[in-house]
C-alpha cells in the first residue's frame, strides 16, 4: 500500500530531485544490450514461424524429391562443424577483447568471419546441387519451406559476416572505444544465437528428414 | 506500344495503361490531392521552412517530436481511410436490385481492402505508437527514448508504407483480397496485378518499422525510469504500453514472416499458400491471424491506460484497484496469444479444438470486466469533471460494453456459426474499435494536447467532435448489428432484397453523422490553433495531473526535464504536489542528448523507392536500390558522432522561462 | 450546464430505439432469428441464452455507468467525496468474480453446445419434438463452390444443380463440401449456419429443414469479383414436392460429366440455376482430389507415391514423376512463373483494372445490364437448352 506522507512520515522532506549524480547518461549501453536481445528474440519468432510452416509442409512432396533422396548429411555434418567452431573463435575473440587486445580481438574476428563464408559457401554449393538436380524451391511444398528456412538462416550468416567486416574496419579506425565493444558484445549475441538455430535446423529439417 | 524490351526493362510493368486517366473518381481524387500538395509546398517554400522542417522535425530524434509526427500522419490517414468507408456506405445504400451503385466490383474490393489497412497499419498503429512515444518517456521521468535514431527510423519507415500505401491509388492498383490481403484470393494465380505486392510490400517496410518502435519503447521501459520509480509504482499508462509493445514484439515477426512467405510465392513461385503442388491456403490464415488477434490487444491496451490515466485525473482520484488493473493488463497480453482460431471456427476443426479456443477467448473478457469496474469505481466518490477526455470516457464505457458482449456471443462457436462472416460480426468489430480504440484516441489527444503544445484544444468545437463521433457511431452501426442478425453477408457490393435497403439507407446517415464528427475535430484544431493565446496554459499542469509528464512545462523543453524526478509514489507528481516539493532554481548542469540525423529519413526513402520497383518489376532499380539500402545503414554506423550537450547556461535560460510563466499564471 | 448536456443522452438513445422498435421487431422475424431448420433454431437459442447471459452483467455496468457519472459530478454538493478510496478487498473480490461466474456458466455452454451442435456430428432429432431414426441414412448432398457460383450433387440420386438446393422437409441431410479455386463459405442462415469450402479438402455439415420454404443462400467468405451474387435458393419441399423436384432435374436431359465440369468451373457470375438429370459418378471424389482433368494424378494417388519413393525432380507440373501417362496440365493452367523468372515480354502490363476494356463507354443505360457489373464479367459457359448461360 502506497502512503499519504501528507504528516507524520519519516520521510516528510525527501529528495524529489535528482541533483548530483546522473544515473540516466551512463544506462545506455545496458539498454542497447537489452535492446538486442529483444531483438533476436523477436528474429527467433521468425525462426519459429518458419519452423512451424517446414513442420506443416515437410511431407509434401506433391510427387517430387524426398529428403531422404537430396540430403547429403555429410556435407551437412561438415557446415555444423564450421558453424559451432566459428561461435568459439568468435568466443576467443571477446575474450581477447575483455583484455583490451585489439590485434587478437581483430585475429579471431577474421578467422570467424572466415569460417561464416566457408559456411556460407557450402550452402551455395549444396544448393546449387539441388537446384542442378531439379529439386527447386518451387518443385513441391516441402522444397519451398526446406529452401526458406535454410536461406533465411543463411542470409543471417551472410549479414553477421559482413557485420565483422565493417567491425574490422571501424577497429581500425577507433580501436576498442567503447561502443566499438558495446556493438561486438552485440554482434556476438547475434552469432552465437545463429548457432542455436543452426543446430534447431540441423535436427530438426536434416537428421528427422532423413529418419522420416 | 508498350511492349518494346527496352521500355520493360527500364519499366517492368508499368505502362501508361496503369494510371486511372480515365476513372473519374480517382482522377478527381488525384487532382485535389495535386492541389492540396503543391499548396503545400508553396506554401513551405514561400515561407522558407524548408530548412526548419527538415532540422527540426524530419530529423529529429527528439520522442515528442516523432510522437507528434506518428500523430500527424494517424489523422491525415484517417481522411482517406474515412473516404473509403464513405464511399462504401454510399455504394451499400444505393446498391440494391437493378441498380448497380457507382462502383464496379474491382474498385469496391479494393475499398474495402484499403480501408480495413489503412484504418488498422495507418491510423490506429501510428496514432498508439504516437501518444506512447510522446506520453511515456514524460510519464517515467526519462529524457529520451533508449534508442533515438531507431525511433526516427521506426517513423520514417512506417511513413513510406503509408506513402506506398497512397501511391497504389494513382498508380495501379490496391490489394482486392481484404484487409489482410488473404490467400487464395491474393495468390499471383487469382490477382496476377499489382495489388498484392503493393500491400505486402507497404506492410513489410511499415511492420519493420512498428516491430523496431515496440523493441524501443520495451528497452525504454524497463531500463530507463526515474530513481525511485519500482515497476508497481509506474502509471497505468506505461503499464499497458509495455504489455501492448511486448505483444507486438511477439506477434509481428509471425507477420513478417507470412508476408515474406507470401512475397516468395508471388515472386519466385514457391508453393507455400498455392492450392496445389503441397501448398496450403489455410496455413496463411493461421499465421495472420495469430498476429491478427493480438494486434486488437496491441491497440486497446495502452488506450485502456488513456482511460485510466483520464479517469483518475478528472476525477480527482487514484486508480481504483491500480494492482488488479495491472494484473488484468498481464493477463490479457499473455491470453490474447491463445485465441487466435476463433477468426475461423467454421473452418471446421473439431468441437473440443473450438471450444477451447471460445472457452480462451471468453476468459478475456474476465479481466477487461475487471477494469471496466476498476473505471466505474474510481468515479465513485470521486469528483469528476466533465471535461473533453472525461466524456470520451463515458461515452466508450458505455459503448464499448456492448462491443464486448457481442465478440463474447461471437466467442460462443454455435452463435459463430449462424453470424461469422456477417455483418454482425463487422458491426462487433467496429463496435469495440471506434467505441474502444478511437474514442480512447481522442481522449489521449484532447487530454495531452495542452502538454504538447501549450494551450487547451477548444472545447465548443471538442463538443461537436464528441457527439458527431458518439451519436454517429450508434446511427451507423446499429442497423448494421441488426442486418447482420438478418444473415447479411460482409464485403458485398450489391443486394438483392429491397427491404434491407432503408438499414444501409440509415448506416450511410451515421456515416454522415461521423464526417461532421471528424469535420468539427479539423475544425477544433485550426480554432484551438488561432485562439491558442486565449487556450494558453502557462502552468504545464492544467487537469490537475497527477503524473510526471505535467511536472514540467508545456509544450516540455527539449530535454524534459532539468532534474531527473525521484518518485516516492504511484501518482508521482500528486505526491510532489501534495508534499510541497521545491523545483530547484538553481545549479543546472550540461544535458547529454542524441543529436539529430537524416539517415532515418534516407533509409526509408531507399526502402519506398525499393517497395515501389518491386512492385512494377523494375528490377535494375530494385537491385540499386537494395544495394544503397546496405551501404546507408552501414555508412551511418560509421557516424560515431551521435550526443552533444546542451550546455548549463542554455538550461537555465530555458527553466527560468518556463518559471517567468508559470509565475505569470 | 457541461454535465446536463452530457446526460440528456441516454434520454435521448432511449427515445431513438423506441421509435426504431417496429423496425426492429420486423428485422427479428427475419433469417437467423428466425430459422427453419433445427440445428440454426438451437443455434439461436444459443444467441439468446448467451446475451441473457451476458444482459446480467452488461446492464448494471451501463446503469451504474450512467448513476455514478451523475452522482460523482464535480457540481454535485451531497455526493461524497473520498479522493483515497482507491482499494477494497470486498470489491475487488465481486469485480473479479462477477464476470468469472458468467463466463463459467457460458462456458459450460459452449462446451456443450458445440459439441452437440458439431457439424460433423450426424443429428441426433429431427426437431426438439422428434427424435431422429437411426436406422434412416441421412440424404447425402455434394456441393462444390465454384468461382462463382454453388454446385449441388445429389450422388444417389444422380442429379445435381447450380444454384440451387432442394431439401425434402424433416429428413435429415448431410452436406459434403469442397471448392475448386478460392475459399468459400456456404451460408444458409435459415438451415443450419456456415462452414468453409476449401480447395483439396472436404468438410461436413449436418442438417435438417423443418418447414416447407423458399429461403437465400449466400456464400460469406469474400472469394473475388463475382462474389456479391455468389447466391443460390434453399427449397424445402414435401416429400411428393422433393420427388417431382428430382423427376424434373431427371428429366432435363443435361449431362455433368468430365468435360462439362471443367466448362462450368470457368469463372462467371450471376449464373442461373441450372439442372442436370445425370452426374459423372466420381466428379465430387476427384474434385476434393484436385483431378478432374483427365490425367491428372489424384491426391491420394501422390500421398501413397510420396510415402515410398522419390519424383522426378525437373518436371515442376503437378503430379510430375508419377508414373507415365499421368502427367497433365493442372486445371487452373500451369502454375504462373514467380515474377523474378519472368523475362521481359512475359512481365505484361498491369493495368488499372477500373479501366473498361473495349473502346466503347463502360455500363449500360438499361438497368441490371450485365455491362452494368464490373469490367472482369466473363461469359457464362454454354449450356444446351438453358437461357442466359450462352455466350452473349
Amino acid at each position: 500500500m502506497a502512503s499519504h506522507a501528507l504528516n507524520g512520515d519519516p520521510a516528510d522532506n525527501p529528495t524529489f530531485y535528482l541533483v548530483e549524480a546522473d544515473e540516466h547518461d551512463h544506462s545506455a549501453g545496458g539498454g542497447t544490450l537489452l535492446g538486442f536481445w529483444i531483438y533476436l528474440m523477436s528474429d527467433a519468432l521468425i525462426f519459429a514461424s518458419l519452423f512451424a510452416v517446414y513442420g506443416v509442409m515437410a511431407t509434401s512432396y506433391a510427387g517430387g524429391p524426398t529428403p531422404r533422396e537430396i540430403f547429403e548429411l555429410p556435407l551437412v555434418a561438415v557446415n555444423t562443424a564450421i558453424l559451432l567452431v566459428s561461435s568459439i573463435t568468435y568466443g576467443f575473440s571477446m575474450l581477447a577483447m575483455e583484455e583490451d587486445r585489439l590485434g587478437a580481438t581483430r585475429l579471431w574476428l577474421i578467422v570467424t568471419a572466415l569460417l561464416g563464408l566457408a559456411f556460407v559457401g557450402v550452402e551455395m554449393y549444396e544448393f546449387g546441387n539441388l537446384i542442378a538436380e531439379g529439386a527447386t524451391p518451387q518443385r513441391s511444398g516441402f522444397l519451398s519451406a526446406f529452401f526458406t528456412l535454410v536461406a533465411t538462416h543463411g542470409l543471417h550468416v551472410t549479414i553477421g559476416v559482413i557485420w565483422i567486416g565493417v567491425m574490422l574496419v571501424q577497429l581500425v579506425q577507433r580501436g576498442l572505444h567503447v561502443e566499438n565493444k558495446r556493438r561486438l558484445q552485440c554482434l556476438s549475441m547475434f552469432w552465437h544465437f545463429l548457432d542455436v538455430v543452426w543446430i534447431g535446423v540441423f535436427t530438426f529439417v536434416y537428421l528427422l528428414g532423413v529418419l522420416r | 506500344m508498350f511492349d518494346s524490351p527496352i521500355l520493360k526493362t527500364i519499366f517492368g510493368r508499368l505502362t501508361f495503361e496503369s494510371f486511372p486517366v480515365h476513372e473519374p473518381i480517382l482522377l478527381g481524387t488525384f487532382i485535389v490531392v495535386v492541389l492540396l500538395g503543391a499548396g503545400i509546398v508553396a506554401a513551405v517554400t514561400r515561407y522558407r521552412l524548408w530548412g526548419w522542417l527538415w532540422s527540426e522535425w524530419f530529423t529529429s530524434v527528439d520522442h515528442k517530436k516523432i510522437g507528434i509526427m506518428y500523430i500527424m500522419l494517424g489523422i491525415v490517414m484517417l481522411l482517406r481511410g474515412f473516404a473509403d468507408a464513405l464511399m462504401m456506405r454510399a455504394q451499400q445504400a444505393m446498391a440494391f436490385g437493378a441498380n448497380e451503385g457507382y462502383l464496379p466490383a474491382h474498385h469496391y474490393d479494393q475499398v474495402f481492402s484499403a480501408h480495413g489497412t489503412i484504418m488498422i497499419f495507418f491510423v490506429a498503429i501510428p496514432l498508439v505508437v504516437g501518444l506512447i512515444n510522446y506520453v511515456m518517456p514524460l510519464q517515467i521521468g526519462a529524457r529520451d527514448v533508449a534508442f533515438p535514431f531507431l525511433n526516427n527510423l521506426s517513423f520514417w519507415l512506417t511513413a513510406a508504407g503509408a506513402g506506398l500505401v497512397m501511391v497504389s491509388l494513382f498508380v495501379g492498383e490496391f490489394s482486392r483480397g481484404g484487409w489482410l490481403n488473404y490467400v487464395p484470393v491474393t495468390n499471383l494465380q487469382n490477382s496476377p496485378d499489382t495489388g498484392p505486392d503493393y500491400y505486402l510490400w507497404a506492410l513489410q517496410i511499415a511492420g519493420v518499422g512498428t516491430t523496431l518502435s515496440a523493441i524501443n519503447m520495451v528497452t525504454t521501459i524497463i531500463k530507463m525510469r526515474a530513481p525511485g520509480m519500482t515497476m508497481m509504482k509506474m502509471p497505468v499508462f506505461c503499464w499497458t504500453a509495455l504489455c501492448s509493445n511486448v505483444l507486438a514484439i511477439a506477434i509481428f515477426p509471425v507477420l513478417t514472416g507470412a508476408f515474406a512467405l507470401l512475397m516468395l510465392d508471388r515472386y519466385i513461385g514457391t508453393d507455400f499458400f498455392t492450392n496445389d503442388l503441397g501448398g496450403n491456403p489455410m496455413m496463411y490464415w493461421n499465421l495472420v491471424w495469430i498476429w491478427g488477434h493480438p494486434e486488437v490487444y496491441v491497440l486497446v491496451l495502452p488506450v485502456f491506460g488513456i482511460y485510466s490515466e483520464v479517469t483518475s485525473t478528472f476525477c480527482g482520484k487514484r486508480l481504483f484497484g491500480y494492482s488488479s488493473m495491472v494484473y488484468a493488463t498481464v493477463v490479457i497480453t499473455i491470453l490474447s496469444y491463445l485465441v487466435w482460431l476463433h477468426h475461423f471456427f467454421t473452418m471446421g476443426s473439431g468441437a473440443s479444438v473450438n471450444s477451447f479456443f471460445g472457452i480462451a477467448t471468453m476468459v478475456i473478457s474476465i479481466p477487461t470486466g475487471a477494469k471496466i469496474f476498476n473505471w466505474l469505481f474510481t468515479m465513485y466518490r470521486g469528483e469528476i469533471r466533465f471535461e473533453l477526455p472525461m466524456r470520451w470516457v463515458v461515452a466508450f464505457m458505455l459503448t464499448f460494453v456492448v462491443g464486448g458482449m457481442t465478440g463474447v456471443l461471437l466467442a460462443v462457436p454455435p452463435a459463430d456459426f449462424v453470424l461469422h462472416n456477417s455483418l454482425f460480426l463487422v458491426a462487433h468489430f467496429h463496435n469495440v474499435i471506434i467505441g474502444g480504440v478511437v474514442f480512447g484516441l481522442f481522449a489521449g489527444i484532447d487530454y495531452w494536447w495542452p502538454k504538447a503544445f501549450g494551450f487547451k484544444l477548444d472545447p465548443f468545437w471538442g463538443k461537436l467532435h464528441f457527439w458527431g463521433w458518439v451519436i454517429g457511431y450508434w446511427v451507423a452501426w446499429t442497423p448494421i448489428y441488426i442486418v447482420g442478425l438478418m444473415g447479411t453477408t460482409r464485403r458485398v457490393r450489391h443486394f438483392d432484397d429491397p427491404s434491407l435497403q432503408i438499414w444501409f439507407v440509415i448506416a450511410a446517415i451515421g456515416a454522415v453523422i461521423i464526417l461532421f464528427g471528424i469535420l468539427a475535430f479539423v475544425i477544433q484544431i485550426a480554432v484551438s490553433i488561432i485562439n491558442r493565446e486565449k487556450l494558453r496554459d502557462t502552468t504545464g499542469d492544467p487537469w490537475n495531473g497527477r503524473t510526471l509528464e505535467w511536472s514540467t512545462s508545456s509544450p516540455p523543453p527539449a530535454y524534459n526535464f532539468a532534474f531527473t524526478p525521484v518518485v516516492h509514489d504511484l501518482d508521482a507528481w500528486y505526491d510532489m504536489k501534495s508534499r510541497g516539493h521545491a523545483r530547484p532554481d538553481g545549479g543546472f548542469r550540461p544535458i547529454h542528448m542524441p543529436r539529430n540525423t537524416g539517415a532515418g529519413v534516407i533509409l526509408s526513402g531507399i526502402a519506398a523507392v525499393l517497395g515501389f520497383a518491386m512492385v512494377w518489376y523494375i528490377w535494375w532499380l530494385a537491385a540499386l536500390s537494395f544495394v544503397a539500402l546496405v551501404a546507408v545503414a552501414i555508412g551511418h554506423t560509421f557516424n560515431y558522432n551521435r550526443d552533444y550537450f546542451i550546455p548549463s547556461d542554455e538550461v537555465a535560460r530555458c527553466e527560468r522561462e518556463h518559471a517567468l510563466l508559470a509565475g505569470a499564471a | 450546464m457541461r454535465e446536463h448536456l452530457f446526460l440528456a443522452r441516454p434520454q435521448r438513445l432511449g427515445r431513438a430505439a423506441l421509435a426504431g422498435l417496429p423496425l426492429l421487431l420486423a428485422g427479428c422475424q427475419r433469417a437467423v432469428l428466425n430459422p427453419a431448420g433445427d440445428v440454426a433454431l438451437q443455434q439461436r437459442d444459443v444467441i439468446y441464452i448467451s446475451t441473457a447471459l451476458m444482459l446480467l452483467i452488461i446492464v448494471p455496468v451501463m446503469a451504474l455507468t450512467v448513476v455514478f457519472a451523475w452522482r460523482y459530478r464535480r457540481g454535485n454538493k451531497e455526493a461524497t467525496y473520498d479522493p483515497d478510496f482507491d482499494h477494497s478487498t470486498a470489491l475487488e473480490l465481486v469485480i473479479w468474480s462477477a464476470p468469472l461466474l458468467i463466463i463459467i456458466s457460458l462456458g459450460a455452454l459452449t462446451w456443450w453446445s458445440t459439441h452437440l451442435l458439431d457439424p460433423f456430428r450426424p443429428l441426433n432429432r429431427i426437431s426438439a419434438s422428434q427424435p431422429a431414426d437411426p436406422k434412416v441414412k441421412p440424404l447425402r448432398i455434394q456441393v462444390v463452390s465454384l468461382d462463382w457460383k454453388w454446385l449441388f450433387i445429389y450422388p444417389e440420386l444422380g442429379v445435381a444443380t447450380v444454384n440451387e438446393v432442394a431439401l425434402p422437409v424433416n429428413q435429415p441431410v448431410r452436406f459434403d463440401l469442397t471448392s475448386t479455386n478460392m475459399m468459400n463459405t456456404f451460408y444458409a442462415p435459415t438451415l443450419a449456419g456456415m462452414i468453409y469450402t476449401m480447395p483439396g479438402m472436404q468438410s461436413t455439415l449436418h442438417a435438417v429443414l423443418n418447414r416447407p420454404g423458399t429461403f437465400d443462400g449466400f456464400s460469406a467468405n469474400y472469394s473475388g469479383a463475382g462474389f456479391s451474387d455468389m447466391h443460390f435458393r434453399l427449397q424445402g419441399l414435401d416429400r411428393a414436392g422433393f420427388d417431382s423436384w428430382v423427376a424434373a432435374a431427371r428429366a432435363s436431359g443435361r449431362t455433368l460429366d468430365t468435360a462439362g465440369f471443367i466448362a462450368l468451373e470457368k469463372p462467371s457470375e450471376r449464373v442461373p440455376v441450372i439442372h442436370f438429370g445425370a452426374v459423372e459418378p466420381s466428379l465430387f471424389r476427384r474434385v476434393v482430389e484436385r483431378c478432374v482433368e483427365p490425367g491428372k494424378p489424384c491426391m491420394s494417388e501422390i500421398m501413397r507415391h510420396d510415402s515410398h519413393a522419390g519424383g522426378a525432380p525437373f518436371d515442376n507440373r503437378v503430379g510430375a514423376g508419377m508414373p507415365a501417362g499421368r502427367q497433365s496440365v493442372p486445371p487452373h493452367g500451369n502454375k504462373p512463373e514467380g515474377a523474378l523468372m519472368k523475362d521481359n515480354d512475359e512481365k505484361g502490363s498491369a493495368p488499372n483494372v477500373t479501366k473498361p476494356r473495349g473502346s466503347e463507354p463502360p455500363g449500360s443505360t438499361q438497368p441490371a445490364s450485365p455491362k452494368n457489373r464490373d469490367m472482369s464479367q466473363t461469359t457464362l459457359p454454354p449450356v444446351p437448352g438453358v437461357s442466359g448461360t450462352a455466350a452473349a
